[in-house]
């Protein structure tokens, strides 16, 4: 499971500069990752998504990454030129993005969308490029790929649209999939089959997994290793078989806010936050 | 009878769609329902045909042992606010919180719109400072507490709350789920509370019904879902799901299309 690292980040800070002042969004984030599942856990604000954007350049333009290490394989992250960028992105790390509905293009076939993916990375005909779709909508559990290739992002339905964005993020064999909240928009039986695809490719392919989600329980059950952000920190790192071991403060908070299914109607617990825990 | 929400044989459609098949809800006063299920399977249309957001249905809805017709009366808005999932959306963008919550105390001519204000907003834990603040500069909890305020102000018996509480962190999650568990306690209200979320519910609710493509498949009280005692195998998939991933549970799950 964790051998040599394929991405070693060490002291990651991203500071935006808005009108209203520098925001610190990540504050000297450090983790390695090897060929596991990650998850990044976190609440809306706590710099999860921007750790996760971060590692593909795809930061905003008022945004200025430092770092004592981005390393991935024998690249320095910290100073990609664009073009280099481009030869990284997509074809060695790639990513998931939320919603399916914003994320496709809503003009052109999914078959052709996912040929475009292909064809970007890798010198192969029309012909051969559509049948390595269409095997690829196959292994994304599609029932019917010939009709999904044919049809059109808004002909589909959620679930159906996240396999659609899976295949095509995995059609290039990055080394890395970024999932930033691949889920969440999904109906809860569909997010759990949807994330049984993702376990099933990313095991068969020796991928690394950055699992990134505001929903600890979720997280922990499909993950190997939880990273707990909190105000662009890492509060706790901890194996996601031992969360329930959990020593921080913010952890156990999260997990204890959480409505249980014990026929208990008492108060649930609120989660007291403590500035000690912005400190870095 | 002296149930607060009496529904039997409610059916709606939109268009040749066929929405809503033959849902019975009973509700008692100062009781607490919940309506569970994935999304299509109609638990929001309930709550939108009681609240007269929808015009194709038929069936009987007793709401204060009064029938509902075609056209809801202000009278019947007294008495039933509905609460919106989306906090973002549901608050108009321009006008002040003050505006927000003044709307409906002048729509229904109650006078007093200063004092009920404060107090509105203070039944949400709010303070003072948010009533000439605009929903932009409100987090997203804030801004479900304004949507709760205003929904109270017209000092409403019955709340229908549409998942108000899956846009928000589940800490946030936590604190809406409190006020509104002693909101029911305090000011005697009825609620229908639907969700996506079993274990939201169960928290919630006295009763749950279970809905799947409109209709209800299965009832369970509190104590019943605790337990996992349920019948249909589609609510025993979605009572497994709750229970995060695992991949011999994914396996034997099944389509229900």
């Amino acid at each position: 499971m964790s051998n040599e690292p394929l991405l070693s980040v060490k002291n990651l800070a991203i500071t935006f500069s808005t009108p209203k002042g520098p925001v610190n969004a990540v504050r000297g984030v450090s983790f390695d990752l090897g060929r596991e599942r990650l998850g990044i856990v976190g609440e809306s604000g706590s710099g999860k998504s921007q750790t996760g954007r971060a590692i593909l350049g795809l930061t905003a333009p008022n945004g200025k990454i430092t770092a004592d290490q981005m390393q991935f394989h024998d690249l320095d992250l910290r100073n990609l030129t664009p073009r280099a960028w481009r030869k990284v992105r997509g074809a060695r790390i790639s990513m998931i993005m939320q919603d399916p509905k914003y994320s496709l293009n809503p003009v052109m076939t999914i078959g052709d969308q996912i040929i475009e993916a292909y064809r970007e990375h890798h010198k192969v005909n029309a012909k051969e490029a559509k049948r390595r779709a269409i095997e690829m909508l196959e292994s994304v559990k599609i029932r019917d790929p010939e009709r999904v290739f044919n049809a059109y992002p808004h002909e589909v339905s959620g679930g159906m649209g996240q396999r659609v964005m899976i295949a095509m993020m995995l059609i290039p064999d990055p080394e890395i999939l970024i999932a930033d909240e691949p889920t969440s928009a999904l109906d809860v039986t569909v997010q759990l089959q949807v994330m049984a695809i993702l376990d099933d490719l990313v095991r068969e392919r020796g991928m690394a997994l950055v699992f990134i989600s505001h929903d600890l329980q979720l997280v922990s059950s499909f993950c190997d290793r939880v990273l707990v952000m909190y105000q662009g920190l890492v509060v706790e790192e901890i194996r996601a078989s031992e969360l329930d071991q959990a020593k921080h403060p913010y952890t156990k908070g999260l997990l204890n806010c959480l409505p249980k299914m014990d026929g208990n109607h008492a108060e649930l617990p609120v989660l007291t936050r403590e500035a000690s825990w912005a400190e870095a | 009878m002296n149930a607060m929400i009496d529904i039997s044989k409610l059916n709606a459609w939109f268009d040749d769609n066929h929405v809503l098949k033959d849902v019975d809800i009973s509700v008692p006063a100062n009781g607490s329902f919940g309506l569970v299920g994935e999304s299509g399977s109609g638990k929001s249309t309930v709550l939108r045909t009681v609240t007269g957001l929808v015009d194709d249905w038929e069936g009987n809805i007793l709401v204060n042992n009064k029938e509902l017709t075609g056209t809801r009366d202000k009278a019947f808005y007294r008495l039933a606010q509905m609460v919106f999932q989306d906090p973002f959306g549901s608050l108009h963008p321009r006008h002040t919180i003050d505006r927000i919550l003044t709307e409906p105390v002048n729509i229904h001519g109650l006078g007093n719109s200063d004092a009920r204000v404060v107090e509105a907003l203070n039944q949400v834990g709010l303070d003072n400072s948010f009533r000439f603040r605009y929903p932009h500069q409100l987090s997203g909890g804030q801004r479900q507490r304004v949507a709760i305020a205003r929904a109270l102000i017209l000092e409403p018996k019955i709340l229908l709350l549409d998942e108000p509480t899956s846009a928000l962190d589940v800490s946030i999650q936590a604190e809406v789920l409190n006020l509104l568990t002693r909101l029911r306690h305090d000011l005697g209200l009825t609620y229908i509370m639907v969700s996506h979320d079993l274990a939201v519910v169960a928290h919630m609710c006295d009763d749950i019904a279970i809905m799947n493509h409109g209709r209800i498949v299965e009832r369970a009280t509190a104590t019943q879902l605790a337990e996992g005692k349920l019948d249909h195998p589609y609510s025993q998939q979605l009572y497994k799901a709750a229970a995060g991933y695992d991949r011999a549970v994914v396996d034997s799950f099944v389509d229900w299309d």
